[in-house]
């Protein structure tokens, strides 16, 4: 009788604590660490990725499962792979963050995979490209937003199969630079295309005029080009513009960084006709993307945009909802990151759904920019679907 | 051969402006032995002025501009006189420190007014597109400021040579305490001559804004290269100034072309080389040579 | 009056120990900052390195993270490629620093201090430019990955709450600091203080000035560099900004606030310098720019000796005035 009373009791007395240790975690807020730009020269893409957050938090309520979801920002202006590492580890043992998301720089994702991978807790890739590899070095890294090879091997296919049959690449000379140049030349070739001169561009202060000058002298039937986007873009199509390639009959390709949405209507009427491909637009036409673009001009104003960098925003706080919903608020790193890589969304940008290495398999769409209603638009015109890394393969 | 000219277009306007940006670092070292590291900084502040005015008042360009060198030298005189004024007699440095602070200062001031980002202007219809010359078009911006340039080098070495202003300034800088002993009112001409040289640094910052492209990182960028152009050319000379700025404009462009994988090292190798050969630049090669 | 430290006695203040009180103190009531603290602590032995050059020895230079880079990247290619014990790492990588600085000293100290300014900004600024361009070696911009450190003496891990990073990095600054004191209040030390002073004047009295400055510069880039080696150990990574133009600006920054010359001062501006950065990073960085501008600009103008400088002024004015009041 005894030993039944105290197996009971001790039952009773495990139920509770763990219950308690479980309510502890659900009525803990769940802390969600964004590194990001807050201040520099890509402070506006910043801003926009955290209006984007902010918004969904009101959409969506700032509770889910019980817990209140709670964002803390830090500020990694630029490439600062020091800054971003230093806040991920301040964020997980200081603040005790539960995700770790944002990153608008390559390097910065890159310094902070070690760290997330030592504390076992989910990073999410929202918003920069970062290399390839970066997913199979560490199973709790999840990229939610795009890799250069993924949105290049389309655009040179389609290109390749449309007329265009040279080409002179001129990219930036960092990561996702070399990553794009590489994909397109190999796909573009694979396709019977031929690329006749490559160059790159230093990442600080470029001046575009020489490199597009050289490019000119070589008469391609179009240029191939690749920046980390916001103000280089500008002086880039500003430069291309200035040149006469257009005159020239040169067209030009590039990913979508150089066309970002946001920043379309400041390049003026030179930037009419350009080429690009990207897994988002503000132009897409889905019921999601449209309630999404309505929401956020009501929000923050008639004029506002937001670009692939809002959406990689908003999906990423879509999935963190979703893992929190599933286990009931409360998860460990693996569960999270199992949930994570499983999901199936319907995204602003199209269907979204996740490859084996927890990287992001979407559709890539081939646009031209567009003047609609007085503003500059990429409106799609082809699609490649559930395009997968081609990336990891290729290296 | 086409390309070349080019190249040669793009690159003796980048060295025009890279002339205007440091003509004026070049006299005051020469001069003062002053290391004003916040020299770029007024260019930057001239530049920021003339988008104000050109976009937001609606001056036009040559409007704009004007008023831009105006206030910006303005602001530089009263920056001499009340603060680097009381740097002349302290140790190198103190003056690269207390310079480095106040471009820190001007940065992000016009941070925090204008924002990071890129600036632009409207440049007038004449001064956009191309040029063309049958098989070789240039670019009608960049025309004018070779020919400004060329202008204006002609306007300072008149000026230099021949006024009596100009006697007064190559005396100071030959030899300072004689010149005072002469009776040479040596801060009077210290401060004409730091007004010039701040004018002429806020026109390059000003014409900048549409072939260098402005934002708030121009003031650093831009002082590495204006103090490879004073070490290049020699502090102090306006020929040897000149010369340096051409040459690296040139470099600069001719690498960016035939070289693209080189880059920025280049120059740094050079401004190195420089340095251990020949620390006094190129001023008074012709000199030496008779 | 001579408020350096003595070079015949050198004996151990009382004073001394604070800073290292406060290093043992800030273990138990911080424990959640060790990585900041760890900054700190590598910081300061930078600009501990550059107080060597500039405080004692006059050499004017505003391109020391050449050195540091050097020494990160040194580390960082021993961490990559096998070689990953991490006290044998740094001082190989302090030795290489250490002889980019022989090979370089020579030419910075001879000229005069512009072209000294100068040529360490164009060394500095090539480095970078180098490291940049050969990504194969470095990775560029995305900086070198994989690098593994095993753990000290085989036991203490270098985990990411930086638990061992802090102490691994307090126990360097203590031997550079012994080094640097050490040099100081030996013969060369006074050496170098009479150079500083007179240099045509010492080298009249047959002083070799050139071996003196050499020498010590030596040391300091290899201090600097060691510095470099903690970082890229502590943290397992090296970022390319190691060797930016900005983290030379800062540790000149730090020891001019700290004080140049009193040996501690590096250690004091950097805890001030990185601990204010963090704290006011929450604010708007421009914020942060203007004010550290500022204080150079206030800092030059009316406390060209820096805190300590200032603190041992002060002393000495109250030691005056109460030796007068004693008198009367």
């Amino acid at each position: 009788m005894k030993r039944r009373l105290t197996l009971e009791l001790a039952a009773a007395a495990g139920l509770l604590l763990t219950s308690a240790g479980l309510a502890a975690q659900t009525g803990e807020p769940l802390r969600v660490g964004i590194i990001t730009e807050l201040s520099g020269a890509s402070a506006d893409s910043g801003r926009q990725g955290r209006q984007v957050l902010e918004l969904f938090m009101k959409q969506h309520g700032d509770t889910v499962a019980g817990r209140k979801v709670e964002i803390l920002y830090r500020d990694a202006p630029g490439a600062s792979p020091e800054l971003a590492r230093r806040a991920a580890q301040e964020l997980i043992s200081r603040e005790k963050v539960d995700f770790i998301g944002g990153f608008g720089f390559t390097p910065n994702a890159i310094a902070v995979a070690p760290v997330v991978t030592a504390a076992k807790k989910p990073m999410i890739i929202m918003n920069t490209a970062a290399t390839s590899v970066i997913t199979t070095l560490s199973p709790y890294v999840m990229r939610m937003s795009f890799t250069l090879p993924q949105v290049t091997q389309p655009l040179a296919e389609w290109a390749a199969k449309n007329g265009i049959k040279t080409v002179y690449t001129i990219v930036t000379d960092f990561g996702p630079g070399t990553d794009a140049e590489k994909m397109f030349v190999k796909t573009f070739e694979a396709h019977g295309g031929k690329v006749i001169g490559s160059v790159r561009t230093p990442l600080a202060n470029p001046q575009f005029g020489p490199f597009l000058q050289r490019a000119r002298d070589e008469k391609p039937d179009a240029i191939f080009a690749f920046n980390p986007g916001g103000d280089q873009a500008v002086q880039f199509v500003k430069a291309y513009a200035e040149r006469g390639l257009a005159k020239d009959g040169i067209k030009l390709l590039t990913t979508g960084d150089i066309v970002d949405d946001a920043f379309l209507n400041k390049m003026g009427d030179a930037a009419l006709g350009l080429i690009s491909s990207h897994h988002y637009s503000t132009a897409h036409d889905s019921p999601e993307n449209k309630a999404f673009v309505a929401a956020y001009r009501e929000a923050y104003g008639a004029k506002e945009r937001t670009s692939f960098y809002g959406v990689g925003s908003w999906d990423g706080m879509s999935a963190i909802y979703e893992v929190a919903r599933r286990t009931n608020g409360s998860f460990t790193g693996e569960e999270a990151m199992k949930i994570l890589c499983g999901l199936k969304l319907t995204s602003p940008r199209g269907p979204i759904s996740f490859d084996e290495h927890c990287d992001i398999v979407q559709n890539v769409y081939i646009r031209r920019v567009e003047k609609r209603d007085g503003e500059l638009y990429n409106v799609e015109f082809a699609t490649f679907p559930a395009v997968k890394d081609p990336g990891k393969a290729a290296k | 051969m086409l390309g070349f000219l080019g190249v040669l277009v793009d690159g003796l306007s980048y060295g025009a402006l890279l002339f205007l940006l440091s003509i004026g670092l070049s006299v005051t070292l020469g001069m003062m032995g002053f290391i004003n590291l916040a020299h770029t900084a007024l260019a930057m502040v001239g530049g920021y002025l003339a988008v104000t005015l050109g976009e937001r008042a609606g001056w036009s360009f040559g409007w704009a501009v004007a008023g831009a060198v105006a206030a910006a030298t303005v602001l530089g005189v009263v920056l001499e006189r009340g603060l680097f004024q009381l740097m002349y007699r302290k140790s190198e440095l103190a003056q690269v420190l207390l310079t480095l602070g106040v471009m820190l200062m001007a940065t992000a001031g016009v941070t925090y007014v204008w924002g990071p980002s890129l600036q632009f202007v409207q440049v007038p219809a004449a001064l956009t597109g191309r040029a063309d010359f049958g098989p070789i078009d240039f670019s009608r911006y960049r025309l004018m400021l070779l020919a400004l340039s060329v202008v204006l080098l002609v306007a300072l070495l008149v000026g230099i040579e021949r006024t009596r202003f100009g006697t007064m300034i190559r005396a100071s800088v030959d030899n300072q305490r004689v010149a005072a002993a002469l009776g040479i009112p040596i801060q009077k001409v210290f401060m004409a001559t730091f007004a010039i040289g701040t004018a002429l640094a806020a026109l390059g910052g000003a014409l900048g804004v549409e072939a260098l492209g402005l934002d708030a990182t121009f003031a650093m960028k831009y002082l590495v290269l204006a103090l490879l152009v004073v070490v290049l050319g020699g502090a102090g000379s306006i020929t040897g100034t000149f010369a340096a700025a051409m040459l690296l404009g040139v470099l600069n462009i001719a690498c960016a072309y035939y070289l693209p994988e080189i880059g920025s090292f280049a120059m740094y190798a050079l401004m190195l080389v420089v340095l251990l050969v020949r620390p006094q630049g190129m001023r008074g090669l012709s000199k030496e040579a008779a | 009056m001579n408020v350096r430290i003595d070079p015949f006695h050198a004996p151990w203040r009382w004073s001394e120990a604070l800073p290292w009180l406060a290093v043992v103190a800030a273990w138990f009531i911080w424990p959640d900052y060790l990585p900041l603290g760890t900054q700190v602590l590598i910081g300061a032995l930078f600009a501990l390195s550059l107080d060597l050059a500039l405080g004692y020895a006059g050499i004017a230079t505003l391109g020391h993270a050449a050195y540091l880079g050097l020494g990160a990247y040194v580390a960082g290619w021993l961490g990559k490629y096998g070689w990953s014990e991490p006290i044998s790492g740094a001082l190989l990588a302090a030795a290489a620093a250490g002889l980019l600085g022989l090979a370089t000293g020579r030419v910075v100290s001879a000229g005069t201090h512009l072209s000294g300014l100068m040529l360490t900004l164009a060394l500095g600024m090539l480095l970078f430019e180098a490291a940049n361009k050969a990504s194969g070696l470095t990775g560029g911009i995305d900086g070198l990955q994989g690098v593994q450190i095993a753990p000290v003496f085989g036991v203490f891990e270098f985990d990411f709450a930086a638990r061992t990073g802090y102490v691994y990095a307090a126990a360097w600054l203590l031997i550079g600091l012994l080094v640097v004191r050490r040099i100081v209040g030996s013969p060369l030390g006074l050496t170098l203080n009479a150079v500083r002073l007179n240099p045509k004047r010492t080298a009249a009295l047959g002083v070799h000035n050139g071996r003196a400055l050499l020498l010590s510069y030596t040391v300091s880039t290899a201090l600097a560099g060691l510095a470099g080696a903690l970082l890229t150990q502590t943290t397992q990574y090296v970022a390319i900004d190691v060797l930016s133009f900005h983290r030379s600006a800062d540790v000149l920054t730090m020891l001019i606030i700290g004080g140049a010359g009193y040996l501690y001062g590096g250690i004091v501006g950097a805890a001030a310098f990185i601990v204010l950065q963090d704290v006011l990073s929450g604010m708007n960085p421009v914020y942060w720019q203007f004010w550290l501008g500022l204080a150079l600009v206030l800092v030059v103008l009316f406390m060209h000796q820096g805190a300590l400088g200032a603190l041992a002024a002060a002393r000495d004015r109250l030691g005056r005035r109460l030796r007068r009041s004693g008198d009367a």
